[in-house]
């Protein structure tokens, strides 16, 4: 069924939509699709392509370094998911209580947040190899160092960022239900734990999964700060990619492959975080 | 809920040694972009003096090491140029996408949509090359870039929006003679101001921040962002000029805090909009 406004727009179509329609074929499915076909050819411009089948992708995992960084972003997602949300909910629970000057401490917290990545790996190469250099030490001393280095950097950028979120959440609360369990003689522990808790599952399931794909997705701040260094063990998921495109000469097909990977992983991650985000809304 | 907290003073003064924590990395940065650069990773937590204090020579430095009046003039353009196209276009297309709501218009969407999960590195490759093909390794060839790549999101949450604006005034528009254009400029724009707002908060935190789309499409000898000028000064080997690096950081930060300081109850709002990307 189509509405009588829907008729008239409808012949519009060259001036509503070509324009982003045309843009979004460049910019997007044409290289969307040639990614995909080039991941199964071997090339080094995107002219002289020859077709060698699944050769690229068991080269993906038979490559020790994409295997170690694949484990090492897994991690890494996982740590500052857990660090990141923690200390994001915590703050926005503080901050939503009455404290003079809560308001200023928002806009602190959040400012890290719009600095961008690769200015933001090189203040905290500055602070971290300045605290280093006490024991004649700096941050490619060993991966580990850049591993827990791009945590702490990562943690200080997006806590602001999920707080904002955790605080627009808290303050939507039904603030009856609050009211009931004070009046039924719960205390502020048990309230935290028994109500306001389960109640703020939707943007726990945002803010989680916000978290989780960012560290998957996370390129500049891991560039800026080590750029993978000692070797490539404070290498990411992403500029394990990158670099294989365009540190080894004959690995194209390798990094397209290892892109495609990546694609189905960070998809996957997605499309899981819809279902339970859908599934809740029907519970509610 | 705005119950009130026992020992309020503490936790205010609990919550300012935080915050002074918080922004000390900032701090930091300004204190050693005095600093000679011989001083600063050895000795990053001193304060300059007679001997270690340079002036702005660091600054100096810096810019003509990157020309990084260029890179901001170039990000400027970069930035507002994209961001007002992707606001006019992908409003444009999100309103006929609601309106028409037919089969090519749903597949549309859905293509939208798909565009939000895919990661950069999937078409990194591919779109520079297409971009060097097509000539589009300029700034306003950019705009066309960032409009095809950054099209997704915008689409996503201008369609939302529109969804709930009744149909019944640009009907009685209509029947009154009004052009389909004049329609959607002069009814439809005006309702959907905030989200317009929010939108182009978002798109210009990710583009003016953005350094491998950028790298990879621009032509290099031409063009640099201020991330890609940062960047730069690292260079392939040797060792980075820490003073430089200083200067140039801090002029990086400076219209990131103006910017924040103007707008910030917009860019609250538009990051509770972003918040549903996935």
């Amino acid at each position: 069924m189509i509405t009588m406004a829907g008729k008239a727009v409808r012949k519009w179509w060259a001036l509503f939509v070509l324009p982003t329609f045309a843009a979004f074929i460049i910019g997007f499915v044409v290289p969307f699709i040639m990614g995909i076909y080039l991941s199964f050819t071997k090339f080094s411009t995107v002219t002289n392509s020859r077709w060698v089948g699944l050769r690229n992708y068991r080269g993906v995992f038979s490559d020790p370094e994409f295997v170690n960084a694949l484990w090492r972003t897994i991690a890494f997602a996982i740590i500052t998911t857990i660090i990141v949300n923690v200390f994001g909910f915590a703050i926005a629970y503080f901050l939503t209580k009455s404290i003079r000057g809560s308001s200023l401490f928002r806009s602190v917290f959040f400012m890290p947040n719009l600095i961008g990545g690769i200015i933001l790996g090189y203040i905290w190469l500055l602070l971290i190899n300045g605290v280093l250099a006490k024991w004649g030490r700096s941050i490619t001393f060993s991966g580990t160092y850049g591993f827990w280095g791009i945590v702490i950097l990562v943690s200080w950028q997006q806590i602001g960022y999920m707080m904002i979120i955790y605080i627009a959440g808290l303050q939507s609360l039904p603030g009856d239900v609050l009211e009931a369990a004070a009046v039924d003689g719960a205390s502020k522990t048990q309230t935290l734990f028994k109500v306001t808790l389960p109640l703020m599952m939707p943007s726990i399931t945002v803010c989680t999964f916000l978290t989780v794909t960012n560290g998957f997705k996370l390129f500049d701040q891991n560039l800026a700060l080590t750029n993978g260094a000692p070797g490539n063990t404070s290498e990411l998921l992403a500029l394990n990619i990158y670099r294989t495109f365009y540190g080894r000469i004959g690995f194209e097909g390798v990094g397209q492959a290892k892109a495609v990977v990546f694609f189905l992983i960070v998809g996957a991650i997605v499309l899981i975080q819809n279902r339970l985000t859908t599934s809740k809304e029907v519970a509610a | 809920m705005n119950d009130k907290v026992k020992h309020g003073w503490l936790w205010t003064l609990l919550f300012t040694v935080i915050s002074i924590v918080w922004i000390f990395p900032l701090f930091l940065v300004l204190l050693n972009s005095f600093k000679d650069k011989t001083y600063i990773t050895v000795n990053a937590f001193s304060i300059p003096f007679k001997k270690t204090f340079v002036g702005f020579t660091n600054y100096i430095n810096g810019i003509e090491q990157t020309n990084l009046l260029a890179s901001f003039v170039w990000t400027v353009v970069i930035t507002v140029g994209s961001v007002v196209l992707i606001l006019i276009c992908t409003s444009m297309c999100a309103w006929w996408i609601v309106r028409v709501g037919n089969a090519s218009a749903k597949t549309l969407y859905i293509l939208f949509l798909f565009n939000m999960i895919v990661p950069f590195q999937m078409v990194m490759f591919t779109l520079s090359k297409i971009s060097d093909m097509l000539g589009l390794n300029t700034p306003w060839g950019l705009w066309i870039i960032y409009l095809g790549f950054g099209a997704g999101l915008s689409v996503f949450i201008f369609t939302g929006v529109i969804k709930s604006i009744p149909q019944e005034l640009e009907e009685s528009a209509m029947i009154d003679g009004a052009s389909v254009p004049r329609i959607f400029f002069q009814i439809v724009v005006p309702i959907m101001r905030p989200s317009i707002i929010s939108v182009a908060i978002l798109q210009t935190m990710w583009i003016w921040n953005d350094f491998l789309l950028p790298y990879l499409t621009l032509d290099m000898s031409k063009y640099k962002t201020m991330p890609i000028a940062i960047q730069y000064l690292r260079g392939g080997y040797g060792s980075v000029d820490m003073g430089a690096m200083m200067g140039c950081l801090v002029l990086a930060i400076i219209p990131i805090v103006v910017f924040y300081l103007i707008c910030q109850k917009y860019i609250i709002k538009g990051v509770m909009a972003g918040a549903v990307k996935g």
